[in-house]
């Protein structure tokens, strides 16, 4: 259908969006390879050399590198977990004909749009601190002592404040997925007699399988970048307990001003990032042929 | 089915429906709360959950000690300015893929959505020397083109899906007209695809407004939207929860009902289509 002028037009209005990606994206991942190989540290940037793959061996053998990528696969995996099986909870329920589902999924959603900074101080300090909290004052009612969350338990606390930021996703996404479902598949599952544990595990989770393969691809990737909830709660303490990935490259690069090793880092996160990416692309791509 | 249901399943689901939601939704409506309380009130033991005196004071107090209305106003030329430019690149790109296919679009459609997943950390240390040497750190200018960038392949995408419901013939009937692509893009196309852009900006601006990694790392204060004045509430100085109540309040609420109005069509953006 398209002309020749039109296919004309179209490569022209198509490149200002081409070259101002190209520019962001590539060019500086191309400058962090070329920085990974230095010793270049900003605290003495006349004394720059040729590092070859000394960051990557001293970022890769450093002890604390694999803490953080330890941390960095237990938050995604933990986070995950949680906000995919809570998710198919909440998406079951609020897809039943109950009184005010419209209300009730406004409350659901509503964390989804609180920014990252506000939900960690929030929780941290509302919710678990341990003098006057309110799971504080929870758990003192029920006759325990408190917990002290982000001392004692600081990547568990990490974990729950960032599944809630989560869940919401989760279950919006899952629960447009179950409302495609169709109204005569669900009658002929009663009619066969279907339990609910057959009908949902023969029936619904089918159904709904795809969206939740795009939920855990799409959440994975915010996941491994999760950055803010970490800086304004542990700052990755104590000690390295809550550092992950991102936060280790941001210590490098700007409170370390290791440029070289913060490079090799950043190019590590990248290519862990990509492992994920090439799946999500995938099923993406597979929907675009449709 | 839900016919079948006995009254007493139904209004067991409701009422477990109604706890999960009100759970989950507890901690705004607590923040929300407390930003009426004094700061006595804020840490009593056991909690006051309605019966306190409701006072104004934590709002005052939050201007006139952190200045919010200077981040408010960095956050809203920030996230409407960044995504307004966003829209004037991202339109025409959308159009030539939605209606000038070539056989390269779906790769550089995909190409597009890869450089979304390209972890920020990946181009911290880059960017961040750039912006050094460009003058371009804690500036609205450097932020918003950040900004702007990290949105740009979620409008064209949004943008695109949108454009593809829309049949090819009206636009080559204005074409035959002789009319311009100009034309044709502003007032025939631009027109009729006007639900359509105004969600994709719905959800680029709330994308922006929360976003938290570059405005931490790149501003500081001058060009400083509100996550990075939350930030700042991160040290505690005595009692203060009630400032950051309301303080937290004053930032997530104009967005939450943004986020309101948008959520039907988030799950179309945010999946980049794979799930309508």
């Amino acid at each position: 259908m398209a002309t020749q002028q039109t296919t004309t037009a179209g490569r022209v209005l198509v490149a200002p969006s081409v070259i101002l990606l190209f520019a962001w994206m590539i060019v500086p991942l191309v400058m962090t390879l070329y920085f990974s190989f230095l010793r270049y540290s900003l605290l003495d940037a006349e004394n720059w050399g040729v590092a070859g793959l000394q960051n990557y061996t001293a970022f890769l053998t450093d002890p604390n590198f694999l803490t953080a990528l330890l941390n960095t696969l237990i938050l995604v995996g933990s986070v995950l977990v949680i906000s995919v099986c809570g998710g198919i909870l909440v998406a079951l329920l609020m897809d039943q004909p109950v009184f005010g589902q419209n209300v009730m999924r406004l409350m659901v959603i509503a964390p989804f749009f609180v920014m990252p900074t506000v939900s960690a101080l929030v929780w941290k300090n509302l919710l678990m601190n341990p003098d006057s909290g309110l799971f504080a004052w929870i758990a003192r009612s029920l006759g325990f002592s408190p917990i002290v969350w982000f001392t004692n338990w600081p990547m568990l606390s990490v974990i729950i404040v960032v599944s809630w930021e989560w869940l919401p996703f989760a279950s919006l996404i899952l629960l447009t997925a179950l409302q495609s479902l169709d109204e005569e598949q669900k009658e002929a599952a009663s009619l066969d007699g279907a339990g609910p544990i057959s009908y949902f595990g023969y029936i619904v989770l089918p159904h709904i399988a795809r969206a939740i393969t795009v939920v855990i691809l799409i959440e994975t990737i915010f996941l491994l970048s999760v950055f803010a909830e970490i800086y304004v709660t542990t700052s990755g303490g104590p000690g390295v307990a809550t550092t992950n990935i991102p936060f280790l490259v941001y210590k490098q690069a700007l409170l370390n001003f290791d440029v070289g090793s913060a490079s090799a880092g950043g190019i590590i996160a990248v290519i862990l990032a990509n492992i994920v990416a090439i799946f999500l692309m995938r099923i993406v791509g597979r929907n675009l042929e449709g | 089915m839900a016919m079948k249901q006995s009254v007493g399943k139904r209004a067991g689901v409701t009422i477990l429906a109604w706890v999960v939601a009100f759970l989950i939704f507890f901690p705004i409506l607590w923040t929300f709360l407390t930003s009426f309380k004094s700061e006595l009130d804020a840490i009593a033991m056991p909690p006051k959950f309605l019966f306190f005196n409701w006072t104004l004071e934590n709002y005052a107090e939050v201007q006139q000690r952190s200045n919010y209305l200077h981040y408010a106003f960095n956050s809203i030329v920030l996230s409407i300015g960044a995504n307004v430019v966003g829209l004037l690149i991202a339109v025409p790109a959308a159009w030539s893929m939605a209606f000038a296919p070539t056989k390269r679009t779906k790769d550089v459609l995909m190409w597009m959505l890869s450089t979304k997943m390209m972890p920020a950390v990946g181009v911290l240390v880059p960017i961040y020397l750039l912006f050094r040497d460009l003058h371009l750190l804690d500036s609205l200018w450097g932020i918003g083109l950040v900004l702007m960038l990290l949105n740009l392949p979620i409008l064209i995408w949004m943008l695109y899906t949108y454009f593809k419901e829309i049949p090819v013939d009206i636009l080559e009937a204005a074409r035959m007209d002789g009319a311009s692509l100009l034309n044709e893009i502003l007032y025939v196309l631009t027109p009729m695809a006007v639900p359509g852009i105004a969600s994709t900006m719905l959800l680029a601006i709330i994308l922006s407004w929360n976003e938290a990694f570059w405005t931490l790392n790149l501003a500081t204060s001058n060009a400083a939207p509100l996550t990075a004045f939350i930030a700042s509430y991160s040290a505690p100085e005595g009692f203060f929860w009630a400032k950051l109540s309301a303080a937290s309040t004053l930032a997530i609420a104009p967005i939450l009902i943004l986020g309101w109005f948008s959520q039907k069509q988030l799950v179309r953006g945010l999946t980049f289509g794979a799930v309508k």
